[in-house]
Parts: structure tokens; C-alpha cells; sequence
């Protein structure tokens, strides 16, 4: 209890009647003229009120709590030289400042903001350009991540950094952010317990989103556009995923959700729109598909190598060039009353579901898988005839992988 | 020529198989959209039909005009007209004719149901461009087949053979032979097979729409030049229009040496 | 003046025409007989420009054919078999025919002759055989041209409309027009014929007039000549 009212103490009174007067105001032209010297100026809890104008600095630090406040115009520049923000103690926010030109290494991973080992920090409506890494959070729980803007211009993978990097850091919420043109868009790595949501992603050399062995994360809301490929969620457990947007990532290696080792996920209600593949499976378990939609998509949903007990129901598989696509014989995961637009069946007793099964997986999509040039023959009558003896009698396709309910009208 | 072309024309105009072709496609038109209230869906039908039956079509009612309008033909020869502007003026005539029914007969119901308003208006003009461009070559190749055949069940059977060749049966060995050869790089193979066939060229062009999702997730450079930039629209198309060409070429050279 | 010179065609193994040499004057009427597969059709198709000849030239006119089709508006041909598109009317054939063609016409005067009259409205799948045959005169004869072909023109054709048709071609040559006649109704052929060409097996084996044949071959009646024309030595 003493030591709930020291805390207590500590952050409140101190803010209570220094806010006004701790406040250190930074301009080009005032006495205090750079930030670093506003910094040390600063009282724990004080305010650095940054003025408009381009502060030529980096390798700044931050050890002691206190905002930091840009305004609109509020420049810093690191000119390449290094990292420029590194927050080493708890409970700093950093608001409106605008952060430009990181410097690229090959051997130090320079972020415009660093977060170690600190706790209760606050990013929010900061802009970054020209950056290597941008937002990365080391070792640093029970964070907020909030609107912000990175805008990256990389080229290539091997000399450009992540949007945002989360690392070994658990209860951070990232929401709210755009991030585009670096390697990936937001990355996490033994990050648990993390919400992502209501970002935007796209252009990114990468991954809009790429999990590496975190657990018990959700995101929801979000959009992945037009990156190399859009969520790859690897190595982890108890992923939430819902309500977000994967479109147009095109590329021959290119999907809009990629899982590969993953059990126990919830994929609800997802737009997978016009992605080469929808959803790249592989090695994954016990995943529950359910109200997704997938449309246009080269291939909406891929299944490499062994996945077990996983469940697509309730979702609308619209236009795409093939539904689902299988590269063994081995069938253990169940399709149940889902829309396809390829569904040629009829409903009879009018219960709204089709009479007969339908069998997702077409010959043609083996053939594919083994000599991908034949794709040039995708909706060929040929190609269709195929299909269609397969479809009567099953050789090559797994017999058992049928939708029996299909049902007749799309779920809105 | 224009005289030949308009005669022909308004003589096909007249006839039955004109009507019945003209209906069919606007009956496939309203089935389409309004039992299926989905302009995509109806789209990708269109596409199967469209590059399946409008070559037969075109290859039947090629034929079949050529050895119906023999007698014509040879009314008009004795008149003072050049030999070129009676089969270029027949030819047009017959494309132009089918080529009406199609448009119309699809279009129609599409500009019904909204068309104007709907964003698949480009898919669907690609559609019909590529259909007309279709009814072109298979009436050309068809009018060649029967100038250099007299006889008639020879002539409508080359012609069936065709046709299945070019849908069917190329395809197959399209197929084939990527498959035996696949260890080999087969980028500038498949999309040269594919630009000797019309009805093959037809479909990537529309595929080039459609599917580019699919197409994009193959890895040869070949390929990503040909699908990912404008140059498979254009090279599809010079090759569109060269089909069309050359066998409209051939019948005038052929039809200005022969003997009637 | 039609000048042939060393016509050969050759259809398949079959020597059609075989070295043809052949003048004719201006004006008269002259019928071109001989066995079937003698030729006679395929010299008139070559006079057409219809069917192109392997070698020889053909000068209509002091003009050589070949290649060319405008000389094409002073030649009136008939052919043997009168089809049709069967969808047109008999009136829109012939105003076809007229805007094919630009030239003068007295399409409305033979129509009437023959009593085309209440068929110009139906089409021509619907008419009789003789009725085609008539419009198939009528086409042949309404323009105002220097030479007519006629290619079997009594076919199908009843007495009376026969008669018109002699009047007509007989008409035509008191203009000083060329005609020129195949058949097989020698009747017809003694009746108005001036000229008398026989073909066989490719050449010309006999020109003359028809009293010339007859004096050949000794004969009183034109088939008995024709029939013995062949029986005869050639130089007799």
C-alpha cells in the first residue's frame, strides 16, 4: 500500500503543479536550441515543448520521464549519422515530432526511436522519413504505439529496417499507424499478449506484418496492401486475427497471410482480396476459418505439407482462380458450409444449402503446382473437361475434401 | 466491295440462323444477370462461351455461307467486279453479321441491367472485342477452307476439325508437352504456343484481367514481363490482328487464282 | 472481236482445253456445241475471266483479259444454273444487279414480257424452276451489252417463254450484238444459229455456218450433222 502511494506520488504530484512551470520550450533561435539541451534542462515529468524548425542532431537520449512535443514543423534531422531517439526510462511520451534521415548500418540496427527496457512509454502522432528502423521497442512492456506515420523509401532487403519492431516486449498496442516502403511493416519477435490494430500497411518490401515465435497476440482492423507479401505469422501460438483487409499483394512468392507453424489461430471474418494466394498454410493446426471472405485471389487458400484438424466454415470463396489447393492426398481438415461462386449445384428442398457436395480442389491446381507453366492454360475447355472427369471420380485429389453443405448464397 | 458487303450482309441479316444466334446471346445475356444478379460471375461464363462457341459459330456459319452463296458467287463473277472486293465484300459481310448478333445480343442485356454504372465495363468490352476479333478469324479461316475445298462434307468436316483443334485438342498437347518437358525452361515456349493459337491468345488476353493474381504467382522472368506489364496486352493484340489478317490474305490470293 | 490464242486448262489429269486457237467476228450468233466435257463451258468461263487459263491469251475487243474485270460491263452472261440467294426478292435482285453495275438498263420492259410481274414481290427460294429461269433472261438481257453468253438458256422454259427468248436473241443480233449459245437442243440451235463451233476434246473441230456443217457432213437435219461430224475423217 506504501509503495502504491510512493508511485502514486511520484508521477501525480510532481505533474500537478510543474506542469506548467516544467515545461522547456526548444527553438532554433531561443536559448535553449537544441533538444538534447532540453532534455537536460528538464525535470522528471517536465514537458520539451519543440518549436517549428530543423534540429541537425542524433544519438539523443532520454533518461529520466518527460514528454516530449513537437509541433507541426517540428524537424529532426539526423543527416545519416546515427540513431536519433533512444528512450531509456520509463513513462516518456513522444508526440508530433517528425523525424528524418536514419542512418543505414550493416552491423547496428540505428532506429529513429528506441525503446529500451522501459515501460508505460507513449509514441504517438510522430512522422518518420528516410529511416532504417523506425519505431523499435527492446525489452519494453506495456506500451502504446499510436498514429503514426513512417514512410520508408527501400529498396532492397538486406540494407533496410522494419516499420516497427517489437522484441521481447509484451502488452504494447500498436494502433492506428501507416507504415509503407520498408523491409517489413511491423514486426514482432517474442512479443506477447500485443493488439495490432486499425494500422495501415502497404508497399513494403517485405511483410506488412511478420509474427516470429510471439504468442497470444491479436490483430484486428487492419490493412495490408501491395506488399511483398502481407502477414506472416510464423512459429507462433493463440494468434488472433480478424477483421483486417489483405489486397493486391502480387508476386510469385507473394500472399496476403502466410502461416507457417501455427496452432491454435482464429482467422474471422478477414477480406482477402486479390492476393496471388489468399492463405499460404503450412505445418498448421487446429486453425479455426470461419466468415472470411475471399475474393479474386490467384489461389484462396493453399495447403503445403502436413496441417491437421483445421476448420473453414461460414466463409464466401468468390471468383478466384482456384478455391483451395492441396499438394497431398492426405485430407484432415474439414469444409463446412461455405459460399462457392464455382458452386454449379442445386438446392431442391430449398433449405438454402446446395444438394450436392463440392470439391474445391481441382485437378488442374496439381498440375500447376508441379509445372507451373501450365497456369497459361488456366480456364481452357481442355482444362475444364479435366476437371470435370476429376470432379466425377477423384484420383489425384484427396476423395474425402468435399464441402457437404455448400450453401447457395453468399454470406453478406 | 462496300455494294458486296452491304448485299451479303443484308441477306444474312434476313436469314433465320442470324436470329437464332441473335437470340441465343441475348438469352444467355439475361439468364446470366438477372438469375444470377452478379456481373463478375456472369463475366467469367461469358469468357467460357465466348471462347469456345463463338469460333464454331463462326467456323459453321463461315462454311456454310461459302457453299450456300455458291451460285451467287458465281453471279457476281460474270459481273464487272474484281474478284477481291466479292470475297472481301462476302467475307465482311458474314463477319460483320455475326459479329452484330454478338454484340448486340450481349450487349444489350448488359446496358439493361447497368453496365455504365458497374466497373466491370472494361472486362466486359474486353470481352466483346475479343469476340469480334474471334468471329473475324474463324469466318476468315472458314472461307479459306472452303475455297480450297469443293466438296462440301470434306469441307464441313475440315472445318468441325478445326475448330476441335483449336479448342480442344491443341490445348492437350499444349499441356503435354510442358508436362514431359518440364525440367526445361518453358517461359518463351508456352507464350509462343499460345500466340499460334487464337482461341489460346483470346484467353490470356481475358485472363490477363481476370486472373492476374494467379498468372503473377509464377516465377519465370518471361512470364512477369509478358503478364505483369502492358506488352502481353499488346503483343496479344498485334497477334489478335494478325490472325485476322493473314487468312483474309490468304482467301483473296487464293479466291484470285481460282477457277470457278 | 473475241481473239483466242493457244488456250490450254488443265483440271486435274484432265486436259480441258488443249492449245484452243478461235476467232470471232463482230456481231451474229454463233453456238458453241460439242460432247459433254468437250470444253464448251470451260472456254466461256474463261472468256469471263472465271476460270484462269494455264497458257494462251484471250483478247476481247483488241484487249487482253487477263487480270482485268472492267471489260466484264460489255459481256451479258447467263448461266446454266439459275440460283439464287434464296432470302432476296426478284425486285431487290435486280436492283442489285443495277447498282452493281451503273449501266442502262430495260430491266421493267423484259420483266413484264416474261410476266414476272407478280413475282417481283416473292423470294427466290419460293419460285419455280422456269420462273428462275426467266429471271435468270431477264438479268442476262437488260443491259445493253456488245456480246451475251449464254450458257443453256432454254432450260426449264416453257413454249411461250421460249418464243420470247428467240425473239429476243434475234433482236439482239439485229442490233449487231455477239451472242453466243451452248445447247443441247439442236432444234434450237439449227433455228437461230449463224455460226456453229465444235469443240472437242479441247480444240475447235469444226467452225462454220450451219448450212457449212450440213454440207460437210452431208446431213439435211443438224443432229444427224453433229452426230456424223465425229464419225467423219477430220479433213473430210
Amino acid at each position: 500500500m506504501k509503495s502504491v502511494l510512493l508511485i502514486f506520488l511520484f508521477f501525480l504530484l510532481p505533474s500537478g503543479w510543474t506542469q506548467v512551470a516544467g515545461q522547456v520550450e526548444v527553438c532554433p533561435d531561443c536559448a535553449v536550441s537544441t533538444i538534447k539541451k532540453g532534455i537536460e534542462k528538464a525535470g522528471v515529468g517536465d514537458t520539451v515543448l519543440i518549436r517549428k524548425g530543423t534540429y541537425l542532431e542524433y544519438n539523443i537520449a532520454v533518461e529520466k520521464p518527460l514528454t516530449l512535443l513537437g509541433e507541426p514543423g517540428a524537424v529532426i534531422d539526423g543527416q545519416d549519422k546515427g540513431e536519433i531517439l533512444r528512450i531509456l526510462a520509463d513513462s516518456v511520451t513522444v508526440d508530433g515530432i517528425e523525424i528524418r534521415n536514419v542512418g543505414t548500418s550493416y552491423t547496428t540496427d540505428w532506429a529513429a526511436i528506441r525503446v529500451v527496457k522501459s515501460e508505460y512509454y507513449r509514441i504517438e502522432h510522430v512522422t518518420l522519413k528516410n529511416l532504417f528502423f523506425g519505431i523499435y521497442l527492446e525489452r519494453s512492456d506495456n506500451g502504446k504505439v499510436l498514429n503514426n506515420t513512417i514512410i520508408g523509401d527501400a529498396k532492397d532487403e538486406y540494407n533496410s529496417g522494419n516499420g516497427i519492431q517489437l522484441w521481447y516486449s509484451k502488452h504494447v498496442e500498436v494502433r492506428g499507424n501507416h507504415v509503407q516502403g520498408v523491409r517489413d511493416g511491423i514486426y514482432l519477435e517474442f512479443a506477447d499478449e500485443v493488439v495490432i490494430a486499425d494500422n495501415v500497411s502497404t508497399k513494403n518490401l517485405r511483410y506488412g506484418l511478420h509474427f516470429m515465435f510471439s504468442n497470444n497476440d491479436r490483430y484486428t482492423g487492419n490493412t495490408f496492401e501491395n506488399n511483398g507479401a502481407g502477414v506472416a505469422v510464423m512459429f507462433s501460438r493463440n494468434i488472433s486475427m480478424t477483421g483486417n483487409t489483405f489486397r493486391k499483394n502480387w508476386g510469385s512468392a507473394a500472399f496476403g497471410l502466410l502461416l507457417k507453424e501455427i496452432n491454435d489461430a482464429e482467422i474471422r471474418g478477414n477480406t482477402f482480396e486479390e492476393n496471388t494466394v489468399g492463405i499460404n498454410i503450412d505445418g498448421s493446426n487446429r486453425v479455426v476459418y470461419t466468415d472470411n471472405h475471399f475474393i479474386k485471389n490467384g489461389w484462396a487458400v493453399k495447403v503445403l505439407g502436413a496441417c491437421y484438424t483445421n476448420s473453414f466454415r461460414n466463409n464466401n470463396f468468390l471468383y478466384n482462380s482456384f478455391d483451395i489447393s492441396y499438394n497431398s492426398k492426405m485430407n484432415d481438415n474439414v469444409f463446412d458450409g461455405n459460399y462457392w461462386s464455382e458452386y454449379t449445384g442445386y438446392d431442391l428442398d430449398k433449405d438454402g444449402i446446395g444438394d450436392v457436395p463440392y470439391r474445391p480442389v481441382k485437378l488442374f491446381s496439381y498440375i500447376v503446382n508441379r509445372t507451373p507453366e501450365t497456369i497459361i492454360l488456366l480456364r481452357s475447355l481442355f482444362m475444364d473437361i479435366i476437371d470435370f472427369s476429376e470432379k466425377v471420380s477423384p484420383i489425384f485429389t484427396p476423395d474425402n475434401l468435399v464441402d457437404a453443405n455448400p450453401i447457395m448464397k453468399r454470406r453478406q | 466491295m462496300l455494294k458486296i458487303l452491304k448485299y451479303s450482309f443484308y441477306d444474312l441479316m434476313r436469314s433465320r440462323w442470324s436470329y437464332v444466334y441473335f437470340l441465343f446471346y441475348l438469352m444467355l445475356g439475361f439468364v446470366l444477370l438477372f438469375l444470377n444478379n452478379d456481373v463478375s460471375k456472369a463475366v467469367i461464363t461469358l469468357m467460357n462461351i465466348i471462347i469456345v462457341l463463338v469460333p464454331l459459330i463462326g467456323t459453321i456459319f463461315g462454311i456454310m455461307y461459302c457453299y450456300n452463296s455458291k451460285e451467287f458467287t458465281e453471279l457476281l463473277l460474270a459481273q464487272p467486279i474484281p474478284r477481291r472486293s466479292i470475297f472481301l465484300g462476302q467475307y465482311l459481310g458474314v463477319a460483320s453479321s455475326l459479329t452484330f448478333s454478338l454484340i448486340f445480343g450481349l450487349g444489350i442485356p448488359f446496358v439493361l441491367y447497368g453496365l455504365f454504372m458497374s466497373d466491370a465495363i472494361f472486362d466486359f468490352s474486353l470481352l466483346l472485342v475479343t469476340g469480334a476479333f474471334l468471329t473475324l478469324i474463324f469466318t476468315a479461316l472458314a472461307f479459306n477452307i472452303a475455297i480450297s475445298n469443293e466438296n462440301r462434307i470434306m469441307g464441313f468436316g475440315y472445318a468441325v476439325l478445326l475448330w476441335l483443334f483449336m479448342a480442344v485438342i491443341y490445348d492437350g498437347l499444349f499441356l503435354i508437352s510442358l508436362v514431359i518437358f518440364e525440367e526445361y525452361p518453358l517461359d518463351n515456349f508456352s507464350i509462343a504456343a499460345t500466340l499460334l493459337n487464337p482461341v489460346d491468345l483470346s484467353r490470356t488476353l481475358i485472363l490477363l484481367k481476370l486472373d492476374i493474381s494467379a498468372l503473377l504467382g509464377y516465377t519465370g522472368a518471361v512470364f512477369k514481363q509478358f503478364f505483369g506489364t502492358n506488352a502481353g496486352l499488346v503483343i496479344s493484340a498485334v497477334m489478335l490482328l494478325l490472325w485476322t489478317i493473314f487468312p483474309v490474305w490468304r482467301m483473296v490470293y487464293v479466291a484470285k487464282r481460282k477457277d470457278f | 472481236m473475241i481473239e483466242v490464242n493457244g488456250l490450254f486448262k488443265k483440271f486435274g489429269k484432265n486436259q480441258v482445253l488443249d492449245g484452243l486457237d478461235l476467232v470471232m467476228g463482230d456481231g451474229g450468233i454463233i453456238a458453241i456445241l460439242g460432247p459433254n466435257g468437250s470444253g464448251k463451258t470451260t472456254l466461256i468461263k474463261c472468256l469471263l475471266g472465271m476460270v484462269i487459263p494455264d497458257k494462251g491469251t484471250i483478247k476481247i475487243g483488241d484487249v487482253p483479259i487477263r487480270g482485268s474485270w472492267k471489260y466484264r460491263s460489255g459481256i451479258n452472261y447467263m448461266p446454266q444454273i439459275a440460283d439464287f440467294p434464296g432470302n432476296v426478292k426478284v425486285r431487290e435482285l435486280f436492283d442489285m444487279i443495277r447498282d452493281l453495275r451503273q449501266q442502262p438498263d430495260r430491266q421493267q420492259e423484259l420483266a413484264e414480257l416474261f410476266g414476272l410481274g407478280p413475282h417481283l414481290q416473292k423470294r427466290l427460294s419460293t419460285l419455280s424452276g422456269g420462273t428462275k429461269q426467266k429471271v435468270n433472261i431477264v438479268l442476262s438481257f437488260m443491259f445493253d451489252c456488245p456480246l451475251l453468253i449464254l450458257d443453256e438458256p432454254t432450260t426449264g422454259l416453257d413454249p411461250a417463254a421460249l418464243i420470247r427468248l428467240k425473239e429476243l436473241i434475234r433482236e439482239e443480233k439485229s442490233r449487231g450484238k455477239t451472242v453466243l449459245i451452248t445447247s443441247h437442243i439442236m432444234e434450237f440451235v439449227a433455228e437461230v444459229a449463224d455460226e456453229v463451233i465444235y469443240l472437242l476434246e479441247g480444240r475447235i473441230y469444226f467452225q462454220g455456218t450451219v448450212d457449212e456443217l450440213k454440207k460437210k457432213t452431208r446431213q439435211n437435219n443438224l443432229e444427224h450433222a453433229i452426230a456424223a461430224i465425229t464419225a467423219t475423217p477430220e479433213n473430210a
